[in-house]
């Protein structure tokens, strides 16, 4: 997404909104809200030309936190609702953000079919395995046999691949990241935002309050003989998911079956950007069909003197 | 002798064109100058199964169709006797029985029927080789072996023989034929169907006697060619002036029509439709969209609706402009009958989510009130930001094709409400850099400044959540009332601000024995039955609900009050308009004439039952399927 320059010179701070915050002490969801802000001023984003779009729960009230257009929907229904701003404004730049249980259980259907679409957004999911609001059932990506402490009993369903899903479906951009490195996830939210698509960014997050087994601890290894963190950077280990050549079907269908097969890696667990390829986008598309959206945003173009006498004419 | 008053009906198998046939004749005799009032019966199917077609023609205005079928075009043996002899509960007995004392039924040779085993011998029977003359069609031009690639022909075919019948001149259908094929790939098959009906209409002057046929069709007194309308298209226009940018929808029976129309015209009005993958992202997207500056939309069916109702609670609690929803009702429950007539969704929509909110519904009855309602519930939406107008159409989708009126009169030139279509943003109203903008300001009248994401100084929050003027979440007490007022209170404002002839209609004389009241498509029905009730010196008025919410209680309550007897109609089982006037009003309707076969009310139905109300009878629902 190409991203308009503020009058002036826009700081962290400038993207924060007065207001009191009710997290609990310690939750990941700070970390994922430091990140964000870093990334809109590395970006130097006009606050006036951003709109933060959320769905229901501890994450949903992250839009809240940003001082800019914020937009706190419906459990689930956040990426339609993204996606109408969008295309409403193509002047804005749109994120959207929810959690696990949001995304990919209630909104299963929209994250899939918004994959589809290629409308330029960032979504990034707050992954924590929880639904914290609701005091800590599973959330869809809890793995089968695992108990939390505010579980009565052990998860009998699988939990789901959101990165693998998010190539099957189609999303341009795929990354993972994890919310307590705040300097890393801004770079990956920035990198998000700049890409041309819809963007996914499953951020991995501790729940203090309700998940005792995915902790700050556990994912720093503190529990292991050697110490060492279940997390590692694809880069770091020679890995590039980005398509030099979209045009290229073969590359395309080898940089998906590397992401999926990164994907399945657990221990240590891979972040980074798993995939990304410049392609057209649903803007792009409609401007094919609709010319004037090349240069107008919808929300601008003149559609109060349209003729309709042609379409009366021929129904005499 | 009858001239220009006919009721004409074509049936076969779905999938044989027999809409096409219809429409052709349709719109041949509205270019001849007659009035046309045309309804299509068709089943959730592809091909095969029976579907009709109506087409009643005068030379006065109609509004309704009648029982009686004066000419019948049968494309198969089931059009003629029904379905009874294949199936363990019969669907229907065909048409034979419906057709008027001298009537005549033109029927294909091929159909497999043999009128000397109907028991109608005071009707005539005109078997025609449809197969026959489109071989001789094609002979002429040398492909006479393959004519049976070419059996779609055969309702043109029909058409032009059953027209023979009424004397109507060749000259009128030619030309609409010729029409339907204009472009240049399609001269051969242009000519081909032309050709093919003249055949067959010859065919009928040579082999029958028609010179006393007792019904004849000619030019109307006014050839002026009409608009000639089905309610997708009235309602696609009317969004497009009033400024709609954005449709939403998910395909179904039958809104589906309205999108696909208004995605033909994107390039050429600046409009982006987008299909969704379900009804919940069809609304959220449209809500998304309003909230974003467009004027928004989207259309649907009873169980799409089903599934926007969080969405329209979550657009008023955050006061969107919109969006403007579309109801196309069918019949109910569940899956219901998709592609039938019915009225069962009123009680819905009245209260479709969780919780006290405000939103507007309206129930046009008629193509000229669908215009006006579509048109002036974005100017409503846009200005009270109650957050979506919801408009319910019946049976006006795809299978009713009449004249919705002229549209250069000046109330369809524009703005005919005292709005100007604007996106209604008021830009100069919020404070920009000096001042803190509050996207739900108390304010006297409900209404906060507005502005929209992308706009210098105009950052607002919005949530689904109770908010305080800010936008963000609160559980205050104080809070919560206020805020639980300025919205509810805008129910108020919008009564005062919709004209009342776009609340209620009341037609027919002030003194009259009888005060009809019902909604949505049985206007025209019912205005036409009491016109016939006039003649035989009976007074009959109607009360029409337009404006459902909110619902004009007061008004209502006095017409009701006043009235001497008073009738309920309703295309539903169980008066969903009596039971809205009773809690609004405290007035509870007595008579009641429902029906919920999924079929509209006819003319003669309406007229049988409401004489029988003014004579003491009971009213009772109507049964349409007789034998």
């Amino acid at each position: 997404m190409s991203v308009e320059a503020p009058a002036k010179k826009v700081s962290v701070k400038d993207f924060r909104a007065d207001l009191h915050n009710d997290w609990c002490p310690g939750c990941g969801d700070f970390g994922i809200l430091a990140s964000m802000q870093t990334a809109f001023a590395q970006l130097q984003i006009n606050p006036d030309r951003l709109a933060v779009f959320s769905g229901i729960g501890c994450s949903g009230k992250t839009p809240h936190y940003i001082n800019a257009y914020g937009f706190h929907t419906l459990h689930g229904r956040v990426l339609p609702v993204a996606t109408g701003g969008r295309l409403a404004n193509s002047g804005v730049t749109v994120v959207a953000l929810g959690g696990d249980g949001d995304g990919y259980g209630i909104g299963a259907g929209y994250f899939v079919n918004s994959g589809r679409r290629n409308v330029d957004f960032t979504y990034l999911v707050h992954t924590n395995q929880v639904y914290g609001l609701t005091k800590g059932q599973a959330s869809p990506t809890l793995q089968r046999g695992r108990k939390t402490k505010s579980m009565p009993e052990r998860a009998i369903q699988d939990g789901i691949n959101p990165i693998a899903m998010a190539v099957a479906a189609g999303y341009t951009f795929i990354a993972r990241a994890y919310a307590l490195d705040v300097k890393y996830t801004a770079s990956i939210i920035a990198k998000a935002i700049q890409h041309k698509g819809s963007a996914l960014v499953d951020v991995l997050q501790t729940c203090p309050t309700y998940n005792d087994l995915y902790t700050k601890e556990w994912y720093e290894g503190a529990d292991l003989p050697e110490k060492r963190s279940r997390l590692y950077k694809l880069e770091d280990k020679g890995y590039d998911g980005v398509v030099k050549d979209p045009s290229d079907p073969q590359e395309l269908i080898a940089k998906k079956a590397g992401a999926v097969a990164r994907s399945y890696e657990v221990d240590p667990i891979p972040l980074g950007i798993y995939y990304q390829a410049n392609l057209q986008t649903y803007e792009e598309a409609v401007s094919e069909r609709i010319p004037a959206l090349a240069t107008t945003p919808l929300a601008e173009l003149d559609v109060f003197h349209r003729d309709v006498s042609p379409l009366l004419e021929a129904m005499r | 002798m009858r001239k220009n008053q006919l009721n004409w009906m074509i049936g076969g198998p779905q999938g044989s064109g027999i809409n096409a046939s219809a429409e052709v004749f349709a719109r041949s005799c509205s270019r001849a100058g007659l009035r046309v009032y045309a309804t299509f019966d068709y089943h959730s199917n592809i091909m095969g199964k029976h579907s009709f077609y109506r087409v009643r023609v005068a030379d006065e205005d109609l509004r309704s169709f009648r029982d009686p079928v004066d000419v019948l075009v049968a494309l198969d043996e089931e059009t003629l006797t029904g379905d009874g002899h294949h199936r363990r509960w019969a669907t229907h007995f065909g048409h034979l029985h419906e057709v008027s004392p001298g009537g005549g039924v033109v029927f294909d040779t091929e159909a497999g029927f043999d009128p000397a085993t109907s028991d109608r011998k005071d009707i005539k029977f005109f078997p025609i080789p449809l197969m026959e003359l489109i071989k001789t069609a094609l002979t002429e031009i040398g492909k006479g072996g393959q004519f049976r690639a070419y059996e779609i022909m055969k309702n043109t075919v029909a058409l032009g023989a059953s027209l023979a019948l009424c004397d109507y001149p060749f000259a009128s259908l030619e030309s609409v034929i010729a029409d339907q094929f204009k472009a240049k790939r399609f001269d051969e098959i242009r000519g081909l169907n032309v050709r093919a009906a003249r055949l067959a209409f010859d065919y009928v002057r040579d082999h029958f006697n028609i010179k006393d046929f007792p019904y004849q069709l000619g030019p109307g007194p006014d050839a002026k060619a009409r608009i000639l309308a089905k309610g997708f298209e009235i309602i696609g226009i009317a969004k497009l002036k009033a400024g709609c940018a954005f449709q939403t929808y998910y395909p179904i029976s039958p809104a589906t029509d309205e999108s696909v129309f208004l995605e033909k015209q994107q390039r050429a009005q600046n409009l982006l439709v987008v299909q969704c993958e379900d009804e919940i992202s069809s609304i959220n997207m449209a809500v998304g969209a309003a909230h974003t500056g467009v004027r928004a939309s989207t259309a649907t069916s009873g169980p799409g609706f089903a599934l926007m109702v969080e969405g329209i609670g979550f657009a008023s609690i955050t006061e969107a402009p919109g969006p403007v929803v579309t109801l196309y009702q069918r019949g109910g429950p569940s899956t219901g009958m998709p592609t039938r007539q019915e009225q069962g969704d009123l009680l819905l929509t009245l209260h479709p989510a969780q919780g006290d909110f405000p939103h507007l519904v309206t129930a046009p009855g008629d193509l000229r009130e669908s215009y006006q309602d579509t048109f002036s519930a974005f100017n409503w939406a846009v200005y009270t930001t109650i957050d979506k107008l919801e408009l319910k159409y019946d049976k006006i989708e795809r299978g009713k094709l009449y004249h919705p009126g002229d549209f250069t009169d000046p109330q369809f030139k524009g703005p005919h409400d005292g709005f100007t279509a604007q996106n209604g943003h008021q830009t100069t109203q919020y404070g920009g850099a000096e001042k803190e903008y509050l996207r739900y300001a108390l304010t006297p009248d409900g209404i906060s400044p507005r502005s929209r994401p992308g706009q210098d100084g105009g950052r607002f929050w919005t949530t689904s959540d109770e908010h305080e003027p800010s936008g963000h979440i609160t559980e205050g007490v104080d809070m919560r009332i206020e805020m639980m007022r300025k919205r509810m209170g805008k129910l108020d404002l919008a009564l005062k601000l919709i004209p009342e002839d776009q609340q209620l209609g009341l037609w027919g004389p002030a003194d009259a024995d009888l005060t009809v009241v019902s909604w949505g498509s049985p206007k025209g029905t019912i205005l036409d039955a009491i016109k016939v009730l006039e003649a035989e010196g009976k007074k009959v008025n109607f009360l029409q609900c337009r404006l459902m919410r909110p619902f004009p209680a007061r008004r209502v309550g006095e017409i009701l009050r006043k009235a001497k007897k008073v009738v309920l109609v309703e295309e539903n089982y169980s008066g969903q308009l009596g039971q809205v006037i009773a809690t609004e009003t405290g007035f509870m309707i007595q008579e009641r004439v429902l029906k919920f076969d999924g079929r509209p009310f006819s003319e003669d139905e309406m007229v049988k039952a409401l004489s029988n109300v003014l004579a003491g009878g009971k009213a009772e629902a109507v049964v349409t399927v007789v034998r």
